[in-house]
């Protein structure tokens, strides 16, 4: 018996409890970040829940509206994302690396409490009123100086869990020399190299512009610099979100359907141009924004749109996976597969309908990313119902399939019958809840609309009238998505404390035996971090230094709530 | 390296496709002039009230049926409010704002435009219908946001 297999023995023969099938400190960490997750997405949408039925005038104003749309979106946009995220990439590596000795453990946790710390802080600030600045705290609305204390802690402790990660992956490469390290890792670090290059932007905002106007050290701020800034961290944001989805399709949902991975060195490729295209895209988000000359906003839609290409990629790999699957069940013609997949089970479900979402999802973002379709939806209700089936639904629905078998094996626990039916009723209500929401917030959205908007008539006008139906609708979308939170809030705590004990399983797939070999070079970091601020470069220099050469006076900073 | 053959089809089709979709857009916008609101002048926010054209916001005629309509967007308002223009009149919208960001969008249209402090926004638009639009501020701005709003007549 090796030392790893003895000491999770002696462990569980300690506890008395069957051990989880990855090492117990790890477990434990990744535990503990997606139980923050759980509580993040129950009081995130209670939030939401609130914005809409205030928004329809069905409950009375208890807290600001906009105080609930800023804790909205950190609840929702920063804490259940960042957590399940850094949650499931711990799982994610502990499960590849297979081992749990050299664990740098101390810097993962301390990671952890910062990142706690700093959402308290800001949670806190929002509740007390002194933040009411949404969750994008756009210059010069100037919050309370703790609130961007909070997100510099919140950013700081994402750092050390990602040095965490890259010291297990270089722990890893030095032990095995000339290996592969397994896809999920490699992915996972492309994960996290992407949050730590595009956060850079944020907390310079933050540390140079922000903080220091908020305490009084300066007197003004750049607006379109900051705007640029938040925005060059905006867009990478959104593959950070989306890149752990991915890593769920590519690596787990082939494994939950029986199949294989298409291809090892195409997804990895694929990750490698998320990294790359990730970055020089910032201005479409400012598109209608004065003080950047259209040439530059031009190149940017451009390399935004480099990434239909592996997006395309993704997309085949996915469905190639299933047609494989399909046809050794013996499924036969272009689309005989559909009726072989493993619907009745969540692991698999969950996700596959997020992926359905993403198809229109993505359609209406080359809408919104394009140079001049943009002005037809910039600032309406369509892009809120745009990342609503981006994030809310086909990263969100995979988030959800994912805990059903991650929290169970974090646990030492089995997925039972029960629990993956109620899954799948959470699911089915989520994607249904979000299917009536965005549809109305996309349709109002193209009749002019405006998003982030508390109960408006306009001086009852006639066009606003015609609004009205479809904010009920969001608010019936609205609750049945909160009953689908609480079903996912019970089935979690089901699955931690109530479902038998057991080993579930680490769903993993393995790679196709006749897919292509991997080149070496894609591991070559120093290459493409190169290449990725090369790119940086390109795109911003010269629009950045225009903007701080030519720069109007300073805005003074405003609290406006 | 070598990649299926179906996939490599699946990866020329869609770059083919991106190609001609940036082809059309690189038309529309460089050749045809469907630029998004991109202004390059400069105000100091601190002193708009007081700077030219500011200090007078309006509609003001700059030739025949063709106006600049001078506005200044402030938490809550617009300034100036309810704007009569004759119909078939071609007018240029010049913004700023003195404090926050604001957003300018004549509902229905594809006047849309982000108005930042220390920055004049601008966009032409021209009226062909009679009739009544809705002017608003679509980026939170405070909380009176959601009353910040004015209309434009457009009449005989």
């Amino acid at each position: 018996m090796n030392d790893v297999a003895s000491k999770l023995k002696q462990w569980e023969m300690e506890r008395g409890v069957p051990v989880p099938s990855i090492g117990v400190k790890e477990a434990r960490l990744a535990y503990a970040h997606v139980v923050i997750s759980v509580l993040a997405v129950l009081i995130g949408a209670l939030a939401g829940l609130m914005q809409t039925l205030i928004r329809t005038g069905i409950i009375p104003e208890v807290f600001g509206y906009y105080q609930l749309l800023t804790a909205h979106g950190i609840m929702l946009g920063l804490v259940f994302t960042t957590m399940f995220i850094i949650g499931l990439l711990y799982a994610l590596l502990a499960k590849s690396f297979g081992r749990f000795e050299s664990f740098p453990t101390r810097v993962a946790w301390l990671g952890f409490w910062m990142i706690i710390a700093g959402a308290v802080l800001v949670t806190i600030m929002v509740l007390a009123n002194k933040a009411t600045v949404l969750y994008t705290f756009y210059a010069p609305l100037m919050a309370d100086p703790i609130f961007y204390v909070g997100l510099v802690l919140f950013v700081v402790g994402t750092w050390l869990s990602a040095f965490a990660m890259f010291r297990m992956y270089a722990d890893y490469k030095r032990e095995n020399p000339g290996v592969h390290p397994p896809l999920p890792a490699f992915m996972s670090i492309m994960t996290m190299l992407l949050w730590v290059i595009a956060t850079l932007g944020v907390a310079g905002t933050i540390l140079f512009q922000l903080l220091p106007l908020s305490l009084g050290w300066k007197d003004t701020v750049g607006i379109e610099l900051s705007r640029t800034l938040f925005w060059y961290f905006g867009h990478p944001l959104v593959y950070f979100w989306l890149m752990p989805a991915y890593i769920v399709w590519y690596t787990v949902v082939p494994k939950v359907i029986g199949g294989k991975i298409f291809s090892d060195a195409l997804a990895r490729m694929a990750f490698l141009l998320f990294l790359l295209f990730s970055f020089p895209v910032g201005f479409h988000h400012q598109l209608t924004e004065p003080g950047i000359d259209p040439f530059w906003k031009f190149v940017q839609v451009i390399l935004t749109f480099l990434v239909v290409i592996p997006s395309f990629m993704t997309a085949f790999s996915l469905f190639a996976t299933f047609e494989l699957r399909g046809r050794a069940l013996g499924a036969r013609g272009l689309f005989g597969w559909v009726k072989k997949m493993p619907y009745g089970d969540v692991r698999f479900l969950a996700p596959f309908v997020g992926m359905l979402f993403f198809i229109p999802a993505g359609a209406g973002g080359i809408i919104n990313a394009s140079h001049q379709l943009n002005a037809m939806v910039h600032n309406t209700l369509w892009v809120t119902g745009h990342f609503h089936i981006t994030v809310g639904t086909a990263v969100a629905l995979t988030f959800f399939g994912t805990a059903y078998w991650l929290v169970p094996v974090l646990r030492g626990r089995t997925l039972t019958k029960a629990m993956n039916r109620l899954g799948l009723i959470q699911a089915g209500t989520w994607a249904f809840g979000m299917a009536i929401m965005s549809y109305a917030m996309h349709i109002s959205g193209l009749q002019g609309n405006p998003r982030r908007t508390g109960p408006a008539t306009y001086f009852s006008d006639a066009l606003t009238r015609e609004w009205i139906p479809y904010h009920m609708a969001m608010a019936i979308g609205g609750t049945i998505l909160l009953i689908s939170v609480l079903i996912f809030v019970y089935s979690m705590f089901n699955l931690s404390f109530l479902a038998p004990k057991g080993e579930e399983e680490f769903p993993l797939a393995e790679t196709e035996e006749a897919a292509m070999e991997t080149p070496r070079f894609f591991e070559n970091w120093k290459l493409w971090i190169t290449v990725t601020f090369v790119l940086i470069a390109f795109a911003y220099t010269i629009p950045i230094w225009h903007l701080i050469e030519s720069a109007p006076p300073g805005a003074r900073g405003w609290v406006l709530w | 390296m070598h990649i299926h053959k179906l996939e490599k089809y699946w990866l020329v089709f869609g770059i083919i496709l991106l190609a001609v979709f940036l082809t059309v857009l690189g038309v529309s916008a460089f050749a045809a002039g469907n630029q998004p609101a991109s202004d390059a002048d400069l105000v100091d926010p601190a002193k708009v009230h007081q700077t030219a054209p500011f200090d007078n916001p309006g509609l003001h005629k700059i030739g025949d049926n063709e106006y600049e309509l001078v506005m200044v967007a402030q938490a809550f308002t617009f300034t100036p409010g309810n704007v009569e223009i004759p119909k078939g009149a071609k007018v240029t919208f010049l913004v700023t704002s003195p404090d926050v960001v604001h957003g300018f969008q004549l509902v229905g249209t594809p006047v849309n435009m982000m108005v930042v402090p220390g920055h004049i926004n601008s966009l032409t638009y021209t009226f062909k219908e009679t009739g009544e639009f809705l002017i608003l501020c679509n980026e939170y701005c405070g909380t009176g946001h959601h009353m910040m709003a004015t209309k434009i007549k457009v009449v005989e």
